[in-house]
């Protein structure tokens, strides 16, 4: 590539000399050291091959991201799109093995900016030690997309697959740490609001942190990601037909968290999460697993914050912590921020 | 938490709560609060599990973005239409006028932004040659950031399309109406932090019975419900303040001066009840400049019409609870709104929607 | 219309003040307060603009009212009040 190139020009995305050159230059060796089987990455051909596993079941799962500003407090959309893509496997309770990554972009993205996003990517995966198999790349004209939108695939393997709906009564609902980080960072960084806090993404890939638990009782498993925690709890209460307890006050929450959420008027359970799990597990499990997750840098937070029962099935009641109760539902849509 | 204002103390909680059981008659009181964020507290800390059946709380005319008139509504998003940059509060940005809501506007090209302060539309304006419009809507407590920015030098091409409204003179109206029978106000913390408890009393006369001011803290709701529920029982109708720390006497003097300086009460429209004597602002006639209707030719705008079978009218009026109106929660939701009460999210209909629908019993 | 936040006092720059809630910072304006400000006090912040000097003295002084209202009804303001009317929630 040319030194004087610094943007992404149509060219880039034409199928020809220069779309090649981006390839072999910027993402061929970013990830040419790990491959999942006999053509990698770096054959460049028209597909990959993954090793069949001897056992286990096969995970593959697919997230297109997009988010404002492409890098924010705490990381960037190439280290969300990759942790985003190993969590859902991590969930599954699968180890992730090999991911493909659609690129668009918009023309006249610098090309550094494309490398730092490339880099955040990769270094999530070097972590949980898989490989980028294959990808596209599209470039769209100014004004027809907005910066850059990566589609990851990720697949993985698991002995069994955990599912999201595998709760029983008298199982303990914990969380492995903080909520509302991500969204709340994203929200105090947007310029118009001038606000200044120390408050970082959660943005962290959690295969590190599920895999020694799995064999340990984990009935369900689910990242509350867009919606939060108060998706991710109704959702699981929903598909299992059971009843979701928690407790508010035993909810970890960041000062700055619930400072923001007071200050916006948006609650920390509906904004999204990049680097937490919910996971339901067998009570007599529970102080182990604690123990485990909180061995961990990313689980140092973990709290059980309530238990699966049968009182309103499909629903999810949260204790106010001040002898108030109330069902948590579903957030609507975007949460907005309102000064009323 | 870090700040000494947190208020959430459960064994408090029980012994206010005891209080109000001690306190309540023995016949169904009705309170009514007009702040939405007094639903929201009531709502979100599950406040009504602590209070007697006899005690109802309603929500009457307190969300500023549920009473803004569809017609003003519809002028601030022919104004985007018309290439102005549109700022407002986040509340206001789905709520419908004529069909239509600005985040509509937005979707469809308008440049439309969410502020969380008035203070960043003048910088919002200074940073541009296009025409700004300040959408200002909000009671008492937000009027004076609006006046701030009016006298602060505003850039020439910025304007104000004004929909403020005042709380005391809708707390009379609502009085004034057939069929509204209620036994107390619990009166809005932050709106009497810049009015002073004192502004209510000319009121009294008209109001009639019992009027408490708030705070939003889960403990300072229910202790203003207990000094209603104590003035019921002795046959009192006078002012208290539960509210000392945020709320005085005379109020806010700077801020008044503000809305004095800038504004000038006015009749005013308020969606689903009607139009209430002097309970608006308008900008001053030497402030006249600065009105965005005198800038854009908007055209005239017809009120949205009334809506068979909605019954928000009545909700704003504390003659009914959301879940009496047939439309709520099949064909009136937050996601496709059919009335006022619905479209703001401190709506009580809203509100509802999202913490009530299925209220643990 | 009635969010507003208490927040402590950080610095104060002539009409502006530099407030935290929190560990979240923000320049809020003091048009609309004609109290002096100093390190330390807390406002309360509506919409970007301080509308009330709060004394950390004040949370206390609240809670005091509450106790208060208890103690004059013969309630234990400890909390070792039985509560009335419906069963507890579970």
């Amino acid at each position: 590539m040319s030194a004087a190139q610094v943007r992404v020009s149509s060219l880039h995305g034409a199928g020809g000399e220069v779309m090649d050159d981006l390839i072999r230059s910027l993402i061929v060796p970013r990830f040419a050291a790990r491959s999942a089987g006999r053509i990698g990455l770096s054959a460049m051909d028209d597909g990959a091959t993954i090793e069949r596993p001897a056992t286990g079941e096969l995970v593959v799962t697919t997230d297109c991201h997009v988010v404002k500003p492409v890098f924010f407090p705490g990381g960037d959309i190439g280290r969300l799109a990759a942790a985003g893509t190993v969590n859902d496997l991590a969930v599954m309770g699968a180890r992730p093995v090999a991911f493909t990554l659609g690129i668009i972009l918009e023309e006249g993205f610098a090309l550094e900016d494309l490398e730092k996003i490339l880099d955040s990517f990769a270094e999530v995966l070097a972590e949980v030690d898989a490989s980028l198999v294959g990808g596209d790349t599209k470039v769209m004209a100014s004004g027809d997309v907005d910066g850059i939108i990566l589609c990851a695939t990720g697949f993985g393997i698991a002995d069994r697959a955990v599912s999201d709906a595998e709760l029983w009564e008298g199982d303990d609902v914990l969380i492995t740490g903080t909520v509302g980080d991500h969204g709340m960072a994203l929200l105090a960084a947007r310029e118009e609001f001038r606000l200044s806090t120390r408050l970082v993404s959660d943005v962290a890939p959690l295969w590190s942190l599920l895999k020694p638990v799995l064999p340990m009782g984990v009935h369900a498993m689910k990242d509350p990601t867009r919606g939060g925690l108060a998706a991710a709890l109704n959702e699981m209460a929903r598909k299992s037909e059971a009843c979701v307890e928690i407790d508010e006050a035993s909810i970890p929450l960041r000062a700055e968290v619930a400072g923001l959420s007071d200050l916006l008027g948006i609650s920390p359970l509906d904004v999204a999460n990049e680097g937490k799990a919910v996971l339901v597990v067998d009570p007599q499990a529970t102080g182990a697993i604690l123990a485990a997750l909180a061995a961990h840098p990313r689980g140092a937070q973990a709290r059980r914050i309530g238990k699966v029962t049968r009182r309103y099935p499909g629903r999810v009641v949260m204790d106010t912590g001040i002898g108030g109760e109330r069902f948590l539902d579903m957030p609507l849509g975007d949460p907005v921020p309102r000064i009323c | 938490m870090s700040h000494p204002f947190r208020l959430a103390d459960p064994r408090k909680a029980r012994d206010l709560s005891l209080a109000i059981h001690l306190l309540a008659p023995s016949r169904t009181i009705k309170l009514v609060h007009v702040c939405g964020t007094h639903e929201i507290a009531i709502a979100r800390h599950g406040l009504r599990r602590l209070l007697p059946d006899s005690v109802q709380i309603l929500e009457g005319p307190g969300c500023p973005v549920c009473v803004t008139p569809a017609a003003d509504i519809e002028r601030a998003v022919r104004m985007s239409e018309q290439g102005a940059i549109v700022c407002t509060y986040g509340d206001m940005l789905r709520v419908p006028g004529r069909g239509r809501s600005l985040d509509d506007a937005r979707a469809a090209g308008a440049d439309v932004r969410t502020v969380l302060s008035a203070d960043e539309v003048a910088r919002i304006a200074r940073a541009t040659s296009r025409e700004v419009v300040f959408f200002a809507v909000g009671f008492e407590t937000t009027a004076p950031m609006t006046a701030a920015v009016a006298l602060d030098a505003p850039p020439p091409n910025l304007s104000f399309l004004v929909a403020h409204k005042l709380i005391p003179p809708a707390m009379a109206a609502l009085l004034d109406m057939p069929e509204v029978a209620l036994d107390g106000y619990l009166a809005p913390g932050h709106v009497s932090t810049i009015l002073g408890s004192a502004a209510y009393e000319p009121w009294l006369s008209r109001l009639r019975v019992p009027v408490v001011i708030g705070g939003f803290e889960p403990l300072d709701v229910l202790y203003a419900l207990a000094l209603l529920v104590r003035q019921i029982r002795d046959g009192l109708a006078v002012v208290e303040n539960a509210y000392p720390r945020a709320v005085s006497c005379g109020g806010n003097e700077a801020a008044l001066r503000l809305i004095r300086d800038v504004f000038e009460p006015c009749d005013a429209a308020w969606r689903g009840i009607g139009e209430i004597p002097l309970s608006g602002l308008r900008l001053l006639p030497r402030h006249a400049s600065l009105d965005a209707l005198a800038r854009f030719e908007v055209g005239a705008v017809d009120e949205a019409p009334t809506i068979p079978g909605c019954r928000c009218a009545e909700v704003l009026t504390a003659r009914a609870v959301p879940s009496d109106c047939p439309l709520f929660a099949t064909r009136c939701t937050p996601l496709s709104p059919v009335g006022p009460c619905m479209v703001g999210a401190e709506g009580a209909c809203a509100i509802w929607f999202r913490y009530r629908r299925k209220e643990v019993p | 219309m009635c969010l507003a936040a208490p927040a402590r006092v950080v610095s104060v720059l002539g009409r502006t003040a530099v407030v935290d809630y929190d560990g979240v910072q923000m320049t809020a304006r003091l048009d609309a307060l004609a109290d002096p400000l100093a390190p330390g006090d807390y406002v309360l912040i509506h919409s970007g603009f301080a509308i009330r000097r709060l004394s950390a003295a004040d949370g206390e002084e609240t809670l005091r009212l509450f106790d208060e209202l208890s103690q004059s009804l013969g309630s234990a303001p400890d909390g070792s009040g039985t509560r009335p009317g419906r069963p507890a929630p579970r």
